[in-house]
């Protein structure tokens, strides 16, 4: 479904991804994992248009997206987190949904209808499915790390994309609150049938709920497999595992 | 999301507060008529600003000079050309609109400050525009005894014309800010990068914020030279615009109706400390100062949030 063909980007003298390669098949689990700064983020970004690549191509549904700008890329049906929480802080749990809801209905550019009663039962839904519904009226700036960082997944069901990408979504999380998340991720794979890629940092969560995963070194691919197939990999065990402290 | 009960009850306040200023003008002497008309312009000048700054979170520092387009052409319209006064009524705000479209279109393409100094740089271009070209424009004497319809001549007139207008223009403003466009425009405000990760084309969506709320600069502009009869080229000039932000900043950003407090108290400040002194805006300035320590979301921000239950509901429901 989505294909990362040898993709190079650099800041400066600086290599942050050079010739990464990933490939997620339909209805796929897919992980990303590396030591900080391995490019994993550079990567996302790569594939969701915030930033473009030097060299390399981003296919997704057989076609090049590669040049497409963000909101383009969006609209193709991929769908993002991001690792550091990203809401509309001075709007309502409800309103953050709705705003993404809105937008995948072509709606965004009407000007005289309320919107308080557009897209309504499509928004109620989503806060449903991930547990926000008793604070949809709350601020979104107000919720408490764990919930913007659910929230932002919320968010980015509005676009009822077909790929859904998260970055880190257990970044800063308590034990607890990253299984309650993950279970949702899982969940929403089975469910929805939706295919997610996420990089993720703690390897029991990664190795326990990826179906695929990918290692990045140094901004490039040093192997893509099943789980098992990753761990005796003997590059991997010397980038990575190996090393605790990463 | 305001419960069903308060918006039917601001629908009312609304209602009663439009009927009290329809009969006004019989029983308060002509000099006060004529300055709440003045406020009236002055707010849809101050609102239209707000809906670019507060509601769209762009830089607009040069908000005056659509304003400035606005009067201008109905001026010039009326004077040079035998159109019929429906024609210049509307050629003044799509003039406005249209120069929001030119200048919008590049600043766009920047953010924040850098959005800002190109803003203030090409709406002074404007204003020397109507500075400069006397044979046009009069320059620095602008043009008086603009001969604005005899059905507007009477000062009671003008003020209904321009309360109906205005009164429009702020329920069509309200339906836009609830509207999908509006409440993504508020988005596009907190968090621009997410925006466009949803699908939101950034760019075209603030271009197009710039060119309602410019269109209703222009409507002002309209309606100033209804009420004063003239133009001139400090209707453009950069003090204006920092005199309608700062009426923005005295009612409250995220506010829909804090820019006409602003404007009121503005307007009242200049006509009423005016007559005693020409250094009114030191007041203005002690004012500010309060403000800024005491009511940093503005008059109606802190109004708002006074009468909701929780602490941040009241900006919410302005926001809303």
């Amino acid at each position: 479904m989505l294909r990362v063909e040898n993709i190079y980007k650099s800041f400066g003298n600086f290599l942050a991804v050079s010739g990464a390669q990933l490939t997620v098949g339909r209805g796929e689990l897919v992980a990303v994992i590396g030591p900080n700064g391995a490019g994993k983020t550079t990567l996302f970004n790569l594939i969701t248009g915030q930033l473009k690549p030097d060299r390399g191509k981003v296919v997704f549904k057989e076609e090049d997206i590669t040049r497409l700008s963000t909101h383009l890329i969006c609209r193709k049906g991929i769908a993002r987190s991001f690792q550091i929480a990203n809401v509309f802080p001075r709007m309502t749990v409800f309103g953050n949904v709705q705003v993404s809801v809105l937008s995948q209905q072509r709606q965004s550019n009407s000007l005289f209808r309320p919107a308080s009663t557009m897209a309504v039962k499509e928004t109620e839904e989503i806060l449903e499915s991930v547990g926000l519904i008793a604070k949809a009226y709350e601020l979104a700036g107000s919720l408490s790390h764990g919930d913007q960082r659910i929230l932002e997944i919320a968010i980015a069901l509005g676009n009822e994309p077909e790929l859904l990408i998260l970055d880190e979504p257990t970044a800063g999380m308590s034990p607890e609150e990253t299984r309650i998340t993950m279970d949702l991720v899982r969940r929403l794979a089975e469910t929805k049938g939706l295919t997610i890629l996420f990089c993720e940092h703690d390897m029991d969560v990664v190795f326990n709920v990826a179906q695929s995963i990918m290692v990045m070194h140094h901004g490039r691919t040093i192997v893509q497999g099943a789980p098992d197939e990753v761990r005796r990999n003997e590059q991997v065990q010397e980038a990575y595992l190996g090393d605790e402290d990463a | 999301m305001v419960k069903p009960g308060s918006s039917l009850r601001s629908f009312w306040i609304c209602a009663a507060i439009l009927v009290v200023l329809l009969f006004l003008p019989p029983v308060i002497p002509r000099f006060y008529t004529y300055i709440l008309a003045s406020i009236f312009v002055t707010s849809l000048l101050a609102m239209s600003l707000n809906m670019v700054v507060g509601y769209g979170g762009m830089f607009q520092f040069h908000h005056a000079a659509f304003y400035g387009v606005g009067a201008y052409t109905f001026g010039l319209l009326l004077t040079k050309t035998h159109l019929p006064m429906l024609v210049a009524f509307i050629a003044g705000p799509i003039a406005a609109a249209l120069a929001g479209l030119l200048i919008g279109w590049f600043c766009v393409r920047l953010i924040k400050l850098y959005f800002a100094m190109l803003q203030i740089s090409l709406g002074s271009l404007l204003w020397a525009i109507a500075f400069r070209w006397y044979s046009l424009t009069g320059g620095d004497d602008g043009m008086h005894g603009i001969p604005t319809p005899s059905f507007l001549f009477s000062s009671t007139h003008a003020y209904y014309f321009i309360l109906i207008v205005f009164s429009a223009c702020l329920f069509l403003m309200y339906l836009i800010l609830k509207s999908p466009f509006g409440m993504t425009l508020q988005a596009i405000r907190d968090n621009p990068d997410r925006c466009e990760a949803v699908g939101v084309n950034v760019r075209r969506h603030q271009l197009i914020g710039i060119i309602i709320a410019t269109f209703f600069a222009g409507v002002a502009g309209v309606l100033f030279v209804v009420l004063e009869h003239s133009v001139f080229p400090d209707l453009l000039f950069w003090i204006l615009s920092l005199e309608i932000f700062i009426m923005c900043l005295l009612g409250g950003w995220f506010t829909f109706i804090g820019p006409v407090i602003g404007a009121a108290i503005m307007v009242s400040l200049r006509t009423f400390v005016g007559i005693y002194t020409q250094y009114w805006t030191l007041i203005l300035g002690v004012l500010l100062i309060f403000l800024i320590f005491f009511l940093p979301e503005g008059i109606m921000g802190f109004i708002s949030a006074k009468f909701s239950s929780k602490p941040g509901e009241g900006i919410e429901r302005a926001v809303e």
